[in-house]
């Protein structure tokens, strides 16, 4: 026979109830009863119902509950989640308690607000860390079923207010048993997707039953660990869920996803004519201020010209100047031009011979000396008018020089032989 | 895959345009930098409304990825559509 000590025992014995997973994750309901508060802000009460009791411990910090000292009063009914375990100084079996709902809420809104409870203490509903939306998506992530109305609602949604978008869908079940692991794969992959600017997971509306993979913890961890923005629109506008709280934004209904992910295109036209229309009027302001600028510098140039008319004047002056002084040199000109024309004429052969003189050639040779001729040569004579043939008389050499001979005395020095 | 890195997105033509309203009413511009940025804008504005106009929505499905998170590759399927405009 072996003997144990009593610390063994209490230890065999917690162990064994830790390792029991029915008694980690519990459910009980009772009243409560024996309540006191701790120093330390710790609640212990006692479980009843008819027969039996249970006691039960509330660490303060083990949920976020805020309306836990409202819910834990003697007398009242209550449902509370903990597991089970040993308290061995005293020997103790325990119930530690991390979440009490008063009794008669239904077993689905229990589970939901003790995972609200637990997430938000986690703080996976942080306000701070809500994405906003991107203005004018390119890529919208659609996790939804692709056969129901939703996903056909918000295409048409998209196809008239934004059709710049491309819909990506990933398709899964939206209740059921594979809906949870579909809705988790789906975010996942869209998340896989290049650019994906946004993601709404969708659901038309349902009972809590049917909505309830939206509670799923995983799915709430799925769209906590979302790159992309992410929109949840789960139900009807009174639907809440896990997912609506960890979501960046909530949609009341899928429709409202549509419109609230991408803007009109409508709205967005009338917002490129508006600019239009301000870079317009601001061009034309600019515009006048540059004209405005420019009169002025004209302005003031012709404050500082100078005196052009002025020097106009004085131009003309010159150029008439100068114009008279070219018309003195043509004439100038023609003056000389003229005395060399006279000059010209007089030293014409045919001018002496209008006065009187004769040319004599002999053999084409203008016979200058009497020594050119001798007696009987034949002779060239030119006149004025014309000319005749003559011939030299042998004479006397002796009157070669000297005084002019009287006309009487002197014979002819040329005699006509008939011309 | 095409992705928007290689090609400008409306987001981004439409940012510039705003930046350009912006700079122009701001003034006190050269002229001529005025009037580049008033070309500079229409164009953009243009763009803009070109893109809303050509627009049409495409929709792709993924494959089914329902009992498959690991990895769930692609199709690109065409899914039609005739209720675009309402």
């Amino acid at each position: 026979m072996e003997v144990y000590s009593v610390s063994r025992i209490t230890t065999y014995l917690r162990e064994l109830l830790e390792t029991d997973p029915h008694l980690a994750d519990i459910w009980v309901s009772g009243e409560v009863s024996n309540l006191t508060r701790s120093t330390a802000g710790h609640l212990y009460f006692t479980l009843k119902d008819s027969e039996s009791q249970l006691r039960c411990v509330f660490f303060r910090g083990a949920t976020l509950q805020r309306d836990l000292a409202s819910m834990v009063e003697s007398g009242a009914q209550v449902v509370a989640h903990g597991r089970i375990s040993l308290y061995e100084v005293r020997g103790d079996l325990q119930f530690y308690v991390d979440f009490v709902q008063p009794e008669g809420v239904g077993e689905l809104a229990m589970e939901f607000e003790r995972l609200k409870a637990r997430l938000e203490q986690e703080g996976l509903f942080e306000q701070s860390r809500k994405r906003p939306l991107p203005p004018f998506p390119e890529r919208i992530g659609v996790v939804t079923s692709p056969t129901g109305a939703v996903f056909h609602d918000i295409c048409a949604i998209l196809a008239r207010r934004w059709p710049l978008a491309e819909i990506v869908l990933a398709p899964s079940a939206v209740q059921g048993i594979e809906a949870v692991r579909g809705i988790v794969a789906g975010i996942a992959a869209l998340n896989e997707e290049p650019d994906m600017d946004v993601i709404i997971v969708a659901r038309g509306g349902g009972s809590m039953e049917e909505l309830w993979a939206f509670n799923e913890e995983a799915v709430a961890r799925a769209i906590y660990a979302s790159h992309a923005p992410f929109v949840s629109a789960v139900g009807h506008e009174t639907d809440y869920t896990i997912a609506d709280y960890v979501a960046d934004v909530r949609a009341p209904t899928p429709s409202t996803a549509a419109e609230l992910v991408a803007p009109d295109r409508r709205t967005v036209a009338t917002t490129i004519v508006a600019r239009r229309a301000a870079l317009s009027t601001a061009a034309r302001l600019c515009l006048d201020e540059g004209v405005g600028c420019l009169r002025g510098a004209l302005g003031r140039m012709e404050h500082c010209a100078p005196p052009i008319d002025r020097d106009r004047q004085r131009v003309d002056d010159v150029l008439r100047l100068a114009g008279t002084m070219i018309d003195a040199a043509f004439a100038r000109s023609r003056e000389h031009v003229g005395g060399f024309r006279l000059q010209l004429r007089s030293l014409h052969p045919q001018a002496t011979l209008a006065r009187g003189y004769a040319l004599v050639e002999k053999d084409g040779v203008a016979v200058r000396r009497v020594r050119d001729v001798k007696s009987g040569d034949a002779l060239d004579v030119r006149v004025s008018d014309g000319g005749f043939a003559a011939r030299v008389e042998p004479k006397s050499s002796a009157r070669r020089r000297g005084s002019r001979p009287s006309q009487e005395t002197q014979p002819p020095l040329f005699t006509s032989d008939g011309a | 895959m095409a992705t928007k890195k290689n090609k400008e997105t409306f987001e981004e033509l439409f940012r510039r345009l705003e930046e350009t309203v912006t700079k122009l009413e701001e003034g006190g511009l050269p002229l001529e930098r005025s009037l580049a940025l008033y070309e500079e804008g229409m164009t953009l504005a243009r763009r803009c409304q070109e893109m809303l106009d050509a627009a049409e929505v495409r929709i792709r499905q993924l494959r089914e990825t329902l009992a498959a998170p690991a990895e769930p590759e692609e199709v690109e399927e065409e899914i039609p559509w005739d209720d675009a405009e309402s």
